[in-house]
């Protein structure tokens, strides 16, 4: 029997669902909401300065990288399945479109994250 | 060949006609919002590798009255996210058992709900500490 490759996935939409609820609604705020308009944040908070310091380190490499790349995949798989739902089932071109989308995001977010250098 | 046509019921706005459906599809269309979001986020970080004068262009983005309305609608549909995501938990995961009883599913959305809110107020005082 021919293995499936959902599991991969699912896990993929698994992870980013679970990191976008638990941060999320955070996230949206501080980057969006509070940081732009100067709420409870100092106003560099999300300074060139900060964010590139921020993004030189490998613990914030990885962080910036699960956020970004595991939304996208995370949304990829319930919009893949959404457009299956509205009646569009044309399979493989909705998967490359779905998935092939959050696998560009990853590389060029991966790929950024590597360039930027100590 | 015959002629006849039988009756097919057809599926448009399928969705529209049970309350479980309509919560089924707005928990899924949530995922549209995420990945709007994630892909803000990642042109900003490509600014941020392009130098400082891209990176503060994009951070005056963020100041625009559309993005103010954009990021109010995201993190709306963010904290719905983070409500049915724990909501339907007790149905994605494998049954739990403590102390040879069953989980109960409100235990379990519960507990996750909680450790969202204690998640996000962690990050808040984190980033609040950090600059």
């Amino acid at each position: 029997m021919k293995r499936s490759n959902e599991p991969i996935f699912w896990s993929l939409f698994g992870a980013g669902g679970m990191l976008a609820a638990l941060i999320g609604p955070a996230l949206v705020f501080i980057t969006g909401i509070a940081v732009p308009f100067g709420l409870f944040f100092k106003p560099d908070t999300m300074s060139y300065a900060h964010m590139l310091a921020f993004s030189q380190s490998w613990a914030g490499k990885i962080f910036v990288l699960a956020v970004i790349a595991l939304f996208l995949w995370h949304a990829a798989h319930r919009i893949h399945i959404l457009l299956h739902d509205f009646g569009v089932h044309a399979v493989t071109a909705v998967r490359v479109l779905c998935y092939g989308g959050a696998f560009a995001g990853t590389v060029i977010a991966a790929y950024t994250l590597l360039m930027i250098k100590a | 060949m015959s002629n006849r046509r039988p009756y097919v019921r057809s599926m448009d706005g399928w969705w529209k006609r049970d309350p479980y459906f309509i919560r089924y599809m707005a928990r899924e269309v949530t995922a549209v919002f995420v990945a709007a979001y994630a892909v803000l986020l990642l042109v900003g970080l490509v600014r941020l590798g392009q130098g400082e004068a891209a990176f503060n262009g994009w951070l005056q983005y963020l100041k625009t009255p559309w993005m103010l309305v954009f990021h109010l609608i995201v993190l709306a549909v963010f904290c719905y996210h983070t409500w049915s995501w724990f909501n339907i938990m007790p149905k994605t995961m494998p049954i739990m058992f403590v102390g040879g009883k069953r989980v109960q599913p409100g235990a379990i959305t519960g507990t996750g709900l909680a450790a969202s809110v204690i998640a996000c107020l962690a990050v808040l005082f984190i980033v609040r500490g950090m600059s």
